[in-house]
């Protein structure tokens, strides 16, 4: 009997990581489409990094910030609180390194919208929360849902940074793309080729999911779009 | 209490310094100036889309900018409408949805919904409700638009360049359309363009731009028929300019064109050039009037309904093409006058003159 333990973990922390990325990911696109002061260039770089990164400088990056020896890991630690090795740990890899996915994709969709739009709902009196909800995502929204699918299939097969700090615990952090390497390296080849085609009809069936997920929205959009 | 708007601002450009003081009142005033001039910037800083570098800005009495006091109230509490060359409609909303877009959610549900149907109606928009913008024409886009700006009661209309985007064709029906919707409205409207003939037709004050500047002000007909300065009288059409020199009290003259003309009045000393509009030429059969001269026609060009011809008060020598006067006369008098034998008798009639002063 197979243990189907890493596939809810990888569905599980794929589907938690990209929940957190969809909405930190716009918030983070949105201030940046309007920031126009000079750190802009240091922060979209920094915003980018994970994506620029090998997976385990960020791994060691992160280590560094969650790791029991240093600052952060050791306040939590004093709280009782332990990311380090735990499911948690895979989420926050795969937050982080999807992360730039959604974030990249969705200034491009905010700054695609015609600036008079924005301003015009301005001089309506709307307040910058209703522009962002009933303007600014509405017309961005093939971005955001193409950014969306970017950021689970990044998350989905994340693996260095997810081996550096969370590790492979089978039942606790083993998820697929880890559970592939080890029975590889095992000589387990049936057990990766078994992970190899589940992680295949995942993909396939969220793409196509993705496609008609973001298209509806398009051609509803397209079609109500321009001259 | 009467609806005024006070601006006096300035703002740094690229290539020159944007410095603008007027007052507009419950009229229809035009900014006329070339592309570039900074009439839209000065549209764009009254809204609160652009922040200039000092001045002020006072609505009805409340300020909206004040770089002394440190004031610059934002956009969405400004009540400025802003009528954008694109229109801008938010294109995932239908008409409806469009206009009621500004209306506060305090307001309940029927009056919302009658507020939105008043302006429907009022704006010819019956039918098209349901209807996304990209389904409608320029025409109909237009007209939301401005629904949508009317419906919040704002305390100033601005409007800028809202023909640019449209057909000829189309142009002068809704020009009449829009000056029928902007008698309704109660305060004052600034319409930015840079088609003279647009401004004329919409506007009862015109205040014209020079590369940030002010360089006339005043009501339409007196600048348009008297504009006093070069740069107003070029950009309002006219054609024919020449520096003059005063001779006596009544007679000066034309130094580029070497002719001299007669008024039946003093002539001011502040004037340094004068000007004649292209159509205001007019041909005689003799030298009875006064101010009429002999000219020789250079060349012609034709337009479609109209005929340029190219004077000059001596005779051309070979093929050259410069030329003192342009005279714009229809295809059919000129047809009965391009037979004549040269020179033709051309009158310049000094109560059409336009008298320009000297700028700054």
């Amino acid at each position: 009997m197979w243990d189907f333990s890493p596939l809810w973990i990888s569905i599980k922390t794929s589907i938690t990581a990209t929940f957190i990325v969809f909405f930190i990911g716009i918030a983070a696109a949105w201030f940046m489409a309007k920031y126009k002061g000079k750190a802009r260039g240091v922060i979209d770089a920094v915003f980018t990094l994970p994506m620029v990164l090998p997976p385990t400088v960020v791994g060691f990056i992160l280590l560094s910030i969650i790791g029991k020896n240093f600052p952060i890991g050791d306040i939590l630690n004093g709280f009782g609180i332990t990311l380090i090795f735990t499911w948690f740990a895979t989420v926050i890899a795969a937050t982080v390194v999807a992360f730039p996915l959604m974030y990249k994709t969705c200034v491009g969709a905010f700054s695609q919208i015609d600036i008079n739009v924005i301003n015009a709902a301005r001089t309506l009196g709307a307040s910058e929360w209703k522009i962002f909800w009933k303007v600014a995502v509405p017309l961005a929204w093939p971005g955001i849902a193409a950014g969306t699918v970017l950021a689970f299939a990044r998350a989905l097969g994340e693996f260095g940074a997810t081996m550096m700090i969370a590790g492979s615990i089978p039942g606790k952090t083993e998820t697929i793309p880890i559970a592939i390497y080890f029975a590889v390296a095992n000589g387990e080849t049936n057990t990766a080729i078994k992970w190899v085609i589940l992680i295949f009809i995942i993909s396939l069936a969220v793409m196509i999911f993705a496609d008609k997920w973001t298209k509806n929205k398009f051609l509803l959009l397209s079609s109500s779009r321009g001259k | 209490m009467t609806m005024s708007l006070e601006v006096d601002i300035t703002k740094k450009l690229e290539g020159f310094n944007l410095k603008v003081n007027f007052k507009a009142d419950d009229d229809v005033l035009g900014l006329l100036g070339a592309s570039g001039s900074g009439k839209s910037m000065t549209l764009r800083c009254i809204a609160g889309i652009e922040t200039p570098d000092a001045g002020k800005i006072v609505l009805n009495g409340r300020v909206l900018f004040d770089s002394e006091n440190k004031i610059n109230i934002p956009i969405r509490n400004r009540r400025v409408a802003f009528l954008f060359q694109n229109y801008a409609l938010f294109p995932n909303m239908t008409v409806e949805q469009n206009i009621g877009f500004g209306l506060a959610k305090s307001i309940n549900k029927a009056d919302k919904s009658n507020k939105i149907k008043k302006k429907i109606v009022d704006l010819q928009l019956t039918g098209l409700e349901k209807r996304y913008p990209s389904q409608l024409s320029g025409g109909q886009q237009q007209r939301v638009a401005l629904a949508r700006a009317l419906v919040v009661d704002p305390e100033v209309l601005l409007l800028d360049e809202p023909f640019s985007a449209l057909d000829e064709h189309l142009k002068s029906n809704m020009l009449i359309q829009l000056k029928e919707d902007l008698i309704d409205f109660n305060g004052p409207s600034i319409f930015v363009t840079h088609n003279m003939e647009e401004s004329y037709q919409l506007c009862t004050n015109i205040i014209i731009i020079n590369s940030g500047h002010i360089d006339a002000i005043g009501p339409k007909d007196t600048i348009f028929n008297n504009p006093p300065t070069l740069y107003s009288a070029k950009l309002t059409g006219c054609k024919n300019i020449s520096k003059i020199r005063k001779i006596t009290n009544n007679k000066i003259e034309a130094v580029d064109w070497g002719c001299i003309i007669t008024f039946n009045h003093e002539i001011d000393d502040s004037i340094t050039s004068m000007g004649i509009r292209a159509h205001y030429l007019e041909i005689k059969e003799d030298y009875n009037d006064i101010n009429t001269f002999d000219c020789w026609v250079v060349f012609t060009t034709e337009a479609l309904f109209r005929t340029k011809v190219y004077l000059k008060f001596i005779e051309p020598i070979g093929d050259e093409k410069s030329y003192h006067l342009l005279w714009d006369i229809s295809k059919e008098e000129w047809n009965l006058i391009k037979h004549k034998p040269l020179p033709l008798k051309i009158k310049i009639d000094p109560k059409k003159v336009i008298q320009i002063k000297e700028v700054h």
